[in-house]
């Protein structure tokens, strides 16, 4: 039987603003397969966006959606969670509004370990306006705002979340939909922060004038720098490895989340408990 | 009964605000407003509540206006340069509609100025924090007993009109400690305003479909009323439009919400926005607000027992405006009115405007020092 996406959709919002052949569709029905899967009670569930192409992914999809200023995010997903700890709340963001002019809420995000489920799609550029570059355009690739080349260091946004201390942290290409969506339900089912960075396209403003003319030419280049988890753990030459990213789960442990950590706080000033020491950690610094 | 309590501004502020139902502070330490969220970090957690420190002025303010979106009342504390920093979600604030209540406790500027001394120098931020057209409700607390009351009041403003609403404090204030006399608890409970809710069928639920002049209503999140909220000019349903018609009517009912119901119905609610002394037989008019006002009541004492006639008007609710009352001040005083303010003169600007006259005299200070009650009454002698 087919999927019926419609039930979760805002089918008056169709058809998306997005580029015909743009990854993030592939990513909405991914997302909603996975909510699916979740058995989410829609009412209980929030998106929140912020400034670009991934902006838009909040007004498609129907629930207390949230559409909010280019890079910020996190930080209001976390004053929304942790006003309401039973909610189950999404943030999507591109590579430029979570990495760039909203780096230190997703680092301080991760940190936290609160229970939000982060979506960065990373199409390695800024698409919706026009090709400038993007903490993750490769370097010596054309953008707009740098026409002789981008001499910029790339970030490796799932490195930088692993560093942060988010709790789940997985890599995943949308040119596996059915691979994003059970990497996504492994996200959704993960009590703390979980990043899941989706590799996407954007052949109309990175691919056109880095010789990725189609959508295809796009993904097949997104093929040729991700290899799964093991495989690029086998990769012995030192210079090849830097340049794969490698794909799938690549962190999940289990640490202390933060809603469920403040209900300590909110208990030790009830007088329900004693108040929160050192001891209370197995980890002092 | 009234509670008599010994505290300090900054703290009395953040009693005033848990105590109004306010069960969310984001924030980010600055001098001097670092106690309001000291306190709040304490109170909260004991009634349920949260109060985060995040990671910059920018995420304080994003996560109090998330969790307001949920319906739970949101606050936020800051000062000059930390309400530079959260401009750009106060304008989200504005154009979406969700409630906050943003204490600034004022020092110097501009930049990092003089970050302990004491200052007026934000009103005019205040009345335009970011860009873009809104109207501001700008409140402005000139006593211990105010920081308290005024912040009840900004979180009653920011449910009934759907905005954010400013709190200033000043640092001297905000940091100045002393008996303060409160209302009853029982009393503030029951001027309890809670923004309005739309119970009807979610399917018919269009938050912004309101005539003009009339606030959104936003159903707390999570309560079975799905919908959109964006930074974006939006229709009725909250959904992004460009539409002419739809973003004229949107900027007009943002500003006629405060201004022209302020205009047309003689304020925002049932409260003063202002106080008066001694100005019925006067014959010279202060105008002073929040700390400053403090050293004016000295001073309009000090002259009346040489024989001058002076009186004081202290605004309370600084922005809008008490249009009428400054214009009647105006034709009563003509040239003999002396504002003082610890500024450049942005309050004064104001009364010029109202008033269309520039002959009052002005006393103004911007180096982080108080104005000392002397040097009123001087400015008063030299004006006679």
């Amino acid at each position: 039987m087919a999927f019926n996406y419609d039930k979760y959709l805002r089918v008056n919002k169709m058809p998306t603003l997005w580029c015909w052949g743009c990854g993030d569709g592939v990513i909405l029905k991914a997302t909603i397969r996975a909510i699916e899967k979740m058995g989410w009670d829609m009412d209980n569930v929030c998106i929140v966006s912020g400034i670009g192409c991934s902006g838009r992914f909040s007004s498609y999809i129907d629930c207390n959606t949230v559409h909010t200023t280019h890079g910020r995010t996190v930080a209001y997903a976390t004053g929304i969670k942790l006003a309401k700890p039973h909610a189950n709340v999404i943030v999507v963001a591109g590579d430029g509004d979570g990495l760039a002019i909203g780096g230190n809420h997703t680092i301080h995000g991760c940190r936290r370990n609160i229970d939000l489920n982060f979506i960065l799609i990373n199409n390695f550029i800024y698409g919706l306006t026009n090709s400038q570059t993007s903490p993750t355009t490769p370097r010596g690739m054309w953008t707009v705002s740098q026409k002789n080349g981008n001499i910029d260091p790339t970030f490796n946004a799932s490195n930088l979340a692993i560093g942060a201390g988010a709790s789940f942290v997985a890599r995943e290409a949308m040119t596996d939909p059915k691979k994003l969506e059970k990497i996504l339900v492994k996200a959704f089912s993960h009590k703390g922060f979980s990043f899941i960075e989706v590799l996407s396209n954007c052949h109309i403003n990175l691919g056109r004038k880095n010789k990725m003319l189609s959508a295809m030419d796009n993904l097949k280049w997104i093929d040729s720098i991700t290899l799964p988890l093991k495989k690029w753990e086998a990769i012995e030459d030192p210079v090849e490895k830097e340049n794969i990213l490698p794909t799938g789960v690549l962190r999940e442990v289990e640490q202390e989340e933060y809603c469920d950590m403040y209900k300590e706080i909110q208990k030790a000033a009830q007088g329900q408990r004693a108040k929160i020491t050192q001891d209370d950690f197995e980890k002092k610094l | 009964m009234a509670r008599e309590v010994i505290s300090t501004g900054n703290e009395l502020a953040a009693k005033a605000a848990v105590e109004a139902g306010a069960r969310f502070f984001g924030g980010y330490p600055i001098t001097p407003s670092s106690e309001v969220m000291h306190v709040s970090s304490d109170m909260l957690p004991k009634v349920g509540g949260t109060a985060i420190q995040m990671e910059d002025e920018i995420a304080g303010i994003s996560a109090a206006l998330g969790a307001s979106m949920t319906g739970v009342k949101s606050f936020t504390a800051t000062s000059g340069p930390g309400i530079s920093l959260k401009a750009e979600q106060i304008g989200l604030g504005f154009i979406a509609e969700i409630p906050l209540v943003i204490i600034n406790v004022m020092r110097g500027g501009p930049s990092t100025g003089l970050p302990t001394r004491v200052s007026q120098a934000d009103i005019g931020q205040a009345q335009y924090p970011t860009h873009g057209d809104y109207a501001s409700i700008t409140l402005c607390a000139g006593s211990l007993s105010e920081c308290y009351t005024q912040t009840v009041r900004a979180f009653n403003l920011a449910e009934k009109y759907m905005t954010p609403v400013f709190m200033l404090l000043d640092e001297t204030i905000g940091h100045m400690h002393g008996k303060a006399d409160l209302p009853d608890i029982e009393e503030i409970e029951a001027s309890i305003v809670d923004r309005e809710k739309f119970h009807g069928n979610p399917e018919d639920y269009k938050p912004y479909d309101v005539p003009m002049n009339k606030p959104a209503v936003l159903n707390p999140m999570f309560e079975g009323y799905k919908y959109h909220i964006t930074g974006l000019h939006h229709g009725d349903e909250g959904f992004p439009t460009e539409d002419a018609e739809q973003c004229e009517f949107n900027i007009e009912r943002l500003v006629g919400k405060i201004n022209t119901v302020h205009l047309e119905n003689g304020g925002l609610d049932d409260l003063p926005d202002y106080e008066e002394v001694d100005l019925d037989d006067a014959d010279v008019c202060i105008i002073a607000y929040g700390s400053i006002a403090l050293g004016a009541y000295e001073a309009v004492k000090k002259l009346r027992s040489e024989g001058i006639k002076a009186g004081l008007f202290r605004p309370i609710m600084l922005w809008p405006s008490p249009i009428k009352r400054l214009e009647e001040l105006g034709k009563q005083f003509e040239n003999r009115i002396m504002v003082t303010e610890l500024n450049m003169g942005q309050y004064s600007k104001e009364i010029e405007r109202v008033i269309k006259r520039n002959d009052f005299t002005t006393l103004l200070k911007a180096n982080g020092r108080p104005i000392a009650p002397a040097e009123m009454v001087a400015k008063v002698k030299e004006m006679m």
